[in-house]
């Protein structure tokens, strides 16, 4: 009898035991809602679908906490986290399933890729008995990831769930920062799991932050020092490594002239009197014409993108060229590095402040500022204050920018207006500039101003963007109309895919082969959507209009009818060189 | 101008790491002549040894893109006088063709081959050595008909001495 009494004991003891455990317990669904929450995420986009559905019952549970914000389309998902992680510098995060919301996925982690935006993608995938079973909602995510993602994971065991986001949050906001995605199999999703979460500081086989050759930085310094016209180029690397102020330190110390790259945009105030403007295809004549004069160039943060040097065989081949690049890879990749830092930006930007002399170029300022008056004189002057009567985007831009001051987030899509946002809207503040440069993807800026604006609620958030654009995510209103962010979208409509018709007009015998857009009416669309909206064709009405837009408390949409075949001027043709740009 | 390459590359073991180091290569339209992958002496660390025949300075950047790769510790390139390298190759002969007095063990014995098994059907043999000997050997086994030929991707060492715990114990040092 006492035997089984014991029995009996030992057996509620266990019983109890394992109750305890059992209640420590949580999904591997619910653990991927916690990591989230343990890496300080409260908002999150996304599109439920079969394979993630655990993770969206998960988040039902932790509304209060972390906000999901509903889009159409899992591209619109992820260009918003691009949008949150550019304004905020944070990580952004989206979630979609498996199969077709995983792949509407791909373009925007290309995207984030290749501009170093730090995004985490969650992606479900089908139970991990039927991989490779072709079973429905079934792709290889991994394998169509890898190529434009800075590191990924297929999770099947939901133990390995609390270290894979650890690492992924680490990997993607650390170093050059990137996309990472992580794909978890829906049995891990439902599989019980003991919840316990370190955040990553280390991962053995990754460096990050590269230990700064100092020899390097004096070598670089004695060039400076040396240097009758020296020139400084910057990127986004200065914004992503929080450089802004030993930036501007450098400069002023210095006395260099500079000028930025198209996600360098920001970094600087466009009224630095040594900030003279930007570089590239469209960029401004004096730094494109002077980068083939100086005899030192520092290039801090940038990677020499081929609409940045035009033709390598004739860019800046005068000059010594020192470069600032916390990744190694892109160190003498297109351009030949006379020195090599491999350095975080602000750090590098420091030190070298401290070794280099105080000096003015006063005559090599000067032809900077010949060529600005030049530019002014055949460009600038007739696109901000044209006196035909069809609108210009450029106008359009300029009032904008003057009715703002700087004190907003500017996003823009891709093509014409792009450019023309690029060169006349006024920045004050970093991070105050989102576009899509390396990819160039059309129908980022809608979606990415959602995000921003998420991202930055105390901010005004101008989405320019062309009819083009504009209508591949143009479904992402409804993105608006759910979730009432309250973003301004001017579009520039010239009813034609602008740039290729531009290109079109240049170098293929204006054979204007499938540009001409046949557009809907924008304004009953944005009604559609519950938005307020307005056409303007006129300029007298623009002035208003524009007042109309910016005072508005809720999203809002303006059209302006802009002249059909207008030109982005200057430019550098394809393969030409950098000193070759054209002003008309 | 294009020479040989070995590229040796000291990784995790992670699933799909292969693909991503691998998509560098064809990506930049570069083909892969031979790879290798196995555990190294570090244990947990594996070894990928992949030749190409390339430029110096398309290698070079391909070696950083590939170090580049969050689970990848350090990646090195050498031409072939820097290492010391050997692939294995196995031929299956029929046993009924050695009967034709060809001097099979002459030939195994100059070529320092070796037999692996010997069964009533066929016969494989065992070579290491370069490409040019497995194929040499190769050759001189044709009169007995080669049934199955295999060669195994190059395995190499580099000559100078770098000890890749020393280097993962040096990188750990030197990062912060």
């Amino acid at each position: 009898m006492k035997d089984v009494m014991e029995k009996e004991t030992a057996k509620i003891i266990e019983s109890e035991k394992n109750k305890t455990v059992v209640a420590e317990k949580i999904s591997g669904a619910e653990a991927v809602v916690k990591c989230l929450l343990a890496e300080g995420v409260d908002l999150v986009f996304g599109f439920p679908g079969g394979a993630i559905m655990p993770v969206y019952d998960a988040l039902y549970n932790y509304q209060d906490n972390l906000k999901h914000i509903l889009v159409r389309h899992e591209q619109g998902a992820v260009h918003a986290a691009e949008g949150y992680a550019r304004a905020t510098g944070k990580v952004g995060v989206c979630i979609a399933t498996s199969g077709p919301g995983a792949t509407n996925l791909v373009t925007g982690i290309a995207d984030a890729f290749i501009d170093s935006t730090p995004v985490v993608c969650i992606t479900g995938q089908v139970a991990s008995p039927l991989l490779g079973t072709d079973a429905f909602q079934e792709t290889d995510v991994i394998g169509i990831v890898t190529p434009v993602t800075k590191w990924d994971i297929q999770i099947t065991d939901a133990n390995e769930i609390p270290e894979a986001f650890a690492k992924a949050f680490y990997i993607a906001k650390s170093g050059r920062p990137g996309p990472v995605v992580i794909d978890i199999t829906k049995d891990a999703q439902f599989q019980q799991m003991e919840f316990k979460y370190e955040v990553c500081t280390k991962i053995r086989s990754y460096f990050p932050k590269p230990k700064i050759d100092l020899a390097k930085i004096e070598e670089a310094a004695e060039l400076i020092n040396k240097s009758q016209k020296p020139f400084l180029i910057f990127g986004q690397g200065v914004i992503l490594g929080q450089a802004e102020n030993e930036l501007k330190s450098f400069l002023e110390k210095s006395g260099i002239p500079s000028a930025w790259t198209l996600l360098g945009l920001s970094a600087l105030p466009n009224n630095h009197p040594q900030n003279f403007g930007m570089l590239g295809m469209h960029g401004n004549l004096a730094p494109n014409k002077l980068t083939n004069e100086c005899d030192v160039l520092i290039a801090v943060g940038m990677r020499f993108d081929d609409r940045v040097t035009g033709d390598v065989k004739r860019y800046a081949k005068q000059a010594k060229i020192i470069h600032i690049e916390l990744d190694a890879a892109e160190i003498n990749k297109i351009i030949k590095a006379d020195v090599e830092i491999h350095a975080d930006a602000k750090e590098a930007l420091f030190l070298l402040t401290n070794l280099i002399k105080p000096k003015t170029y006063s005559d090599w300022i000067n032809q900077f500022k010949e060529l600005q008056k030049i530019e002014y004189d055949k460009i600038i002057k007739h696109d901000l204050y044209p006196n035909e009567i069809g609108l210009k985007m450029s106008e359009v831009v300029r009032i904008v920018s003057e009715k703002i001051n700087g004190d907003a987030i500017v996003v823009s899509d891709v093509g014409q207006h792009q450019m023309v946002v690029a060169r006349y809207f006024n920045h004050k503040n970093t991070r105050s500039s989102i576009t899509s440069g390396g990819l160039g993807t059309m129908g980022f800026c809608l979606p990415a101003a959602i995000g921003a604006k998420l991202g930055m609620p105390d901010k005004q958030v101008i989405a320019i963007i062309g009819d083009g654009g504009f209508q591949m995510t143009i479904q992402e209103l409804g993105t608006i109309l759910q979730t009432n962010v309250a973003v301004k979208v001017i579009i520039l409509n010239n009813e034609f895919l602008g740039m290729v018709r531009q290109w079109q007009q240049m170098f293929f015998d204006k054979r204007y082969s499938q540009t001409e857009m046949i557009n809907p009416d924008f304004i009953k669309i944005a009604s559609g959507y519950g938005l307020e909206a307005q056409r303007v064709t006129k300029r007298e009405e623009l002035d208003s209009a524009i007042d109309k837009l910016l005072n508005a408390e809720a999203g809002y949409v303006l059209e302006v009818r802009v002249e059909k075949e207008d030109n982005v001027f200057p430019m550098i043709p394809t393969g030409a060189s950098v000193s070759d740009i054209r002003l008309e | 101008m294009k020479e040989q390459f070995t590229i040796s590359i000291f990784t995790e073991n992670k699933v799909g790491l292969l693909h991503r180091v691998t998509i560098i290569f064809t990506r930049r339209h570069i083909n892969i002549e031979s790879i290798t992958a196995s555990e190294s002496e570090v244990k947990g660390i594996y070894r990928y040894t992949i030749v190409v025949f390339e430029t110096r300075e398309s290698v070079e950047k391909l070696v950083k893109q590939i170090e580049k790769q969050v689970d990848v510790f350090r990646a090195f390139y050498h031409t072939t006088d820097e290492i010391i390298h050997q692939e294995i190759a196995l031929y299956k002969i029929a046993t009924s063709s050695v009967q034709n007095g060809l001097g099979l063990e002459k030939i195994i014995r100059d070529h320092h081959a070796r037999i692996l098994s010997l069964g009533q059907d066929y016969i494989v043999i065992e070579k290491t050595g370069h490409k040019e000997d497995t194929k040499e050997l190769f050759d001189s086994l044709r009169p007995f008909n080669v049934l199955e030929f295999v060669r195994s991707g190059r395995v190499a060492m580099m000559k100078e001495i770098d000890n890749f715990s020393d280097t993962l114990h040096e990188l750990e040092k030197s990062y912060q």
